[in-house]
């Protein structure tokens, strides 16, 4: 039995009068690929962001290696809908930004792409490693941690090789193609020392032969850094083909769950996919 | 490589000994009263305090306009620490020689003006710089505002001699000495930006989601270069005090924030040597190469040019601004930099470019 | 009844420069809510309707040369917008931002040129010049109209952008700016008509304003510029009424600190109000809320 590394419960995400995610509860085990799947406006990336500190959630909260980072505060109007987790009353607010969760040790990619744009390849990675510094402002301005910064620069190529992105390390990132600034923000990811990394649609925007390289790609970084992944993604080759776990959302809601052979025999799924017979 | 750094920080180092040396020269040479000087003293003024705001509305993408506030907090401070004890009844001649019966000397007063200017920043950006844009921009010009009110009141006269001038505190004589200073402090800020801190800085400017999901975090950040750039705000702030020899808090409004701004533009957000360079620009347009556009008995021959009178300058001025931040958004220098390592890289591509042309030929 | 005998005239006065401030709040309220830009040259175009009344009034009688003045001020509405801030619609946001201050300093300086530097005096207008008493408190006439005049534009204004064709669009344009433009919106128009319609006012609110205090200088517009885009905010930036009751509010506050002898803050008040808006409720009275979709 592997160990549980992220564990939702009873999430809701409520914007004004529109529930994004209703009443969601997954959890990823050590080691696995778990997919998120499901149409578009489904909710998914309202998950991720939820995981991520973006949103702090209407109710329900999350658990990381077996300790609460997240956790509900509704407000307002919102208490009288939802009464909160842990037998109607929550007992905290842990409400953390983004760079908290990621300190933890949740690296994320985005959607639609997010680098930073004057940024070389190189930097881009380099600056994702500002995170693990020891040096202060005092210390980096004067250049007390050269040692340290040898080795975050030491570290950013060997990152680069890794992942096959050493050879254009001075260019601009926006001169990258589609398919490798993807793979770059997967690299800028890494750089975190991340052990839960969370992809939102790596493979949008990629011809097949690009989708087929990243299905093998994902499978091994999972391998050489030790992850776990969670992933959104609408490729279902793709999603069939690696994940060992599916949770498929609509409306915000799960619809289904379990082993990729299992859900794409769920009637539920292929109904919200494909529409009623009428 | 290794070699190669050395060579260029020798090569840096001597043309900063060779300015200095002709500055020295210079001073020797020519009468005390010439332009020239003006111009290198006030230019480096203002080079100091348009860099500490391209850190922040350059490198960090926070649009600030609380420079004057901060340049009037570094000046006051200053002044009030250093006027000789025996000169206080003189100069608080309204409020009783003033509260404070001691003064410092004129270094750790420097460094005091810019503690000051940045302890402001610190509790300043707690609340404000949750906010993004141009409500940002507008609450730092707030807070200047606030900060020049207060410096102003009668009832704080005895540390601020009210709305009065405060006099003679020391001053500096030298252009070498405001040119040195800046310097030291533009170098500061320029090896700020090249560190881990200052990616960080322009991760924010870049991308904010981004960068706080790859864990900076914002505030912290945030507020670090804030209080930072007010640092150095303080301190050409003190410069500024020594240049004009008084200090009162109505000069600091809100314009002289904007003509801040506008050199930063000039240079090139995101550009240090940018914003050098159009400092001592615009000090020298507007201090001495232009000032034949505001005497009205300009005569070429016979010929009486028309339009010229006081004030004129300022106009062609504007209009210049307006061309180059309509046309030619990138400013003088964009976002690149002028450094020893770049003209080398230049020079010898020149070279090689040369090298093939003969093999060729 | 002691406090309202001495504070009476500093009321009035408030009331009256809130009018003022109302005025010209509307043009940057309207301004930024279809551009999201603080167009910080409105400051300055009031300043101009201003000189523009000065200078004509010494060749042509002043019923004559105010409405020049107002309709003149319009066209310089419409060529800001035009020189400064078209050719930068695609641009990043700090651009226009940077366009609007190095506008502004434009408008001041070619003020400074043209007045040589020194204090213009505003003509006395017959009638709204004249001194009255109210309640025994001495004051211009001016001080009793500027409310009801400010009101009556604003139901002018509103029954514009409620009924009309320009106003529906505009509306349009300040919900949505790309898909106003897809749906064939004339963007274009459109804002021109905002900045004609935001000057105009400011132009009516400085004749009322000047008449009052009748110094014009060529920085003379900034401060009621700032006070009035605070009053844009405190209202809730975009929305009309909410600008009009900010406007008030801060014309009113100004004028009583004022009278308790604290002058030198009178200024400062207003972006003490601003900040506290922004911190504790930034989309101000009336505005409304905006999410950033990551």
């Amino acid at each position: 039995m592997s160990r549980t590394v992220l564990e939702m419960n009873d999430i809701t995400m409520q914007f004004g009068g529109v529930v994004a995610v209703n009443s969601f509860s997954m959890h990823v085990d050590q080691g696995e690929i778990v997919s998120l799947i499901g149409p578009n406006g489904a909710g998914k990336t309202t998950a991720f962001n939820v995981i991520t500190g973006v949103y702090p959630p209407t109710n329900g909260n999350v658990f990381f290696n077996g300790e609460k980072i997240i956790e509900n505060h509704p407000r307002g109007k919102m208490k009288k809908l939802y009464a909160g987790t842990g037998n109607g009353k929550y007992t905290e607010h842990l409400e953390p930004t983004p760079d908290m969760i990621t300190k933890l040790g949740i690296a994320r990619t985005f959607q639609n792409i997010r680098l930073w744009k004057s940024q070389s390849v190189f930097d881009n990675v380099l600056i994702a490693k500002h995170l693990r510094r020891t040096s202060n402002v005092f210390s980096a301005t004067f250049r007390l941690n050269a040692a340290e910064e040898k080795r975050q620069r030491e570290e950013t190529a060997e990152l680069l090789n890794i992942l096959g992105l050493y050879d254009v390390r001075d260019n601009n990132c926006t001169s990258l193609p589609y398919g490798l600034q993807r793979r770059l923000e997967i690299a800028r990811a890494l750089a975190t020392n991340p052990s839960l990394l969370l992809l939102d649609e790596p493979a949008a925007g990629m011809n097949p032969q690009e989708t087929i390289d990243l299905t093998d790609f994902v499978g091994k970084i999972r391998d050489d850094f030790k992850l776990t992944v969670c992933m959104i993604e609408h490729h279902m080759d793709l999603v069939m083909n690696i994940s060992d776990r599916i949770y498929v959302l609509n409306f915000g809601a799960l619809i289904s769950k379990g082993t990729p052979a299992e859900v794409q025999a769920d009637p539920a799924v292929i109904s919200a996919y494909l529409g009623e017979d009428e | 490589m290794e070699k190669e750094k050395k060579k260029d920080l020798i090569f840096s180092l001597a043309v900063i000994a060779f300015v200095f040396v002709a500055v020295v020269v210079l001073e020797n040479i020519l009468p005390r009263t010439s332009m020239l000087f003006t111009v290198l003293k006030k230019g480096s003024i203002y080079a100091l305090v348009a860099v500490s705001m391209n850190l922040l509305n350059g490198f960090t993408g926070l649009f600030s306009l609380g420079q004057a506030g901060f340049m009037l907090l570094g000046a006051y401070t200053y002044a009030v620490f250093t006027i000789p004890v025996s000169q206080r009844a003189a100069v608080y001649q309204y409020f009783d020689g003033g509260i404070i019966q001691f003064s410092l000397p004129v270094f750790v007063a420097i460094i005091l003006a810019g503690l000051v200017a940045a302890f402001f920043a610190y509790l300043i950006g707690l609340p404000v710089l949750k906010l993004k844009s141009d409500y940002l921009a507008i609450a730092t010009l707030g807070f200047a505002e606030i900060i020049r009110a207060l410096f102003q009141w009668d009832k704080l006269g005895g540390l601020t001699n009210g709305s009065n001038l405060l006099r003679r505190f020391p001053v500096f004589k030298s252009s070498v000495f405001p040119l040195a200073v800046s310097g030291i402090c533009i170098a500061v800020i320029v090896m700020l930006i090249n560190s881990t801190y200052g990616r960080a800085f322009k991760a924010i400017r870049d991308d904010e989601v981004a960068a706080e999901a790859m864990g900076i975090n914002l505030a912290h950040h945030k507020r670090m270069a804030f209080t930072i750039s007010s640092f150095f705000a303080g301190i050409s702030g003190a410069l500024l005090a020594m240049f004009q020899t008084t200090v009162q808090a109505a000069q600091f409004k809100s314009a002289m924030t904007y003509e801040i701004l506008l050199i930063v533009v000039i240079g090139g957000i995101g550009s240090v040597s940018g914003s050098v360079i159009s400092s001592f620009l615009f000090i020298a347009c507007s201090e001495w190469w232009l000032r034949f556009l505001d005497n009205a008995d300009t005569y070429i021959g016979a010929f009486h040019v028309p339009l010229l009178r006081p004030g004129f300058r300022k106009v062609v001025f504007s209009v210049v601004i307006m061309a180059i931040v309509l046309l030619y958004q990138r400013g003088i220098m964009g976002d690149s930099e002028i450094s020893v390592a770049g003209i080398r890289k230049k020079l010898a591509a020149r070279k090689a470019a040369a090298a093939e042309k003969k093999v060729s030929k | 009844m002691g406090f309202f005998q001495t504070n009476l005239p500093y009321l009035l006065a408030g009331i009256s420069t809130g009018g003022q401030y109302a005025l010209i709040a509307i043009g940057y309220t309207m301004v930024y809510g279809i551009l999201r830009l603080i167009n910080f040259a409105h400051g300055d175009v009031f300043m101009c309707a201003a000189l523009m009344v000065i200078y004509s009034s010494s060749y042509l009688p002043l019923y004559i040369s105010i409405p020049i003045a107002i309709v003149a001020t319009g066209l310089l509405g419409f060529a800001i917008e035009r020189v400064a801030y078209k050719p930068l619609r695609t641009a990043p946001r700090m651009s226009a931002m940077i366009s609007a201050i190095g506008m502004s300093y434009l408008i001041q300086n070619l003020a400074l040129y043209v007045t040589g530097g020194l204090t213009k005096y505003y003509p006395p207008v017959p009638f709204i010049s004249d001194s009255i008493e109210i309640f025994g408190a001495m004051t211009k006439r001016v001080t009793v109209i500027t409310p009801f005049v400010t009101l009556f534009l604003i139901i002018v204004l509103v029954s514009i952008i409620k009924y009309t064709k320009i106003g529906i669009a505009m509306r349009a344009v300040s919900r949505d700016f790309e898909t106003a433009q897809l749906m064939g919106v004339k963007i274009n128009s459109v804002i021109s008509a905002t900045f004609v319609i935001g000057s105009l006012l400011a132009a009516i609110g400085s004749s009322l304003f000047f008449s009052n205090y009748t110094g014009v200088t060529p920085t003379v517009g900034g401060m009621p510029g700032l006070k009035a885009f605070v009053a844009a905010v405190f209202g809730g930036i975009g929305s009309i009424p909410g600008a009009v009751i900010g406007a008030f509010i801060i014309g009113i506050c100004e004028n009583l600190i004022k009278g308790m002898g604290l002058t030198t803050f009178s200024d400062a008040f207003t972006f003490v109000l601003l900040i506290v808006v922004l911190m504790f409720m930034p989309t101000g009275l009336f505005g409304e809320k905006a999410t950033d979709k990551v």
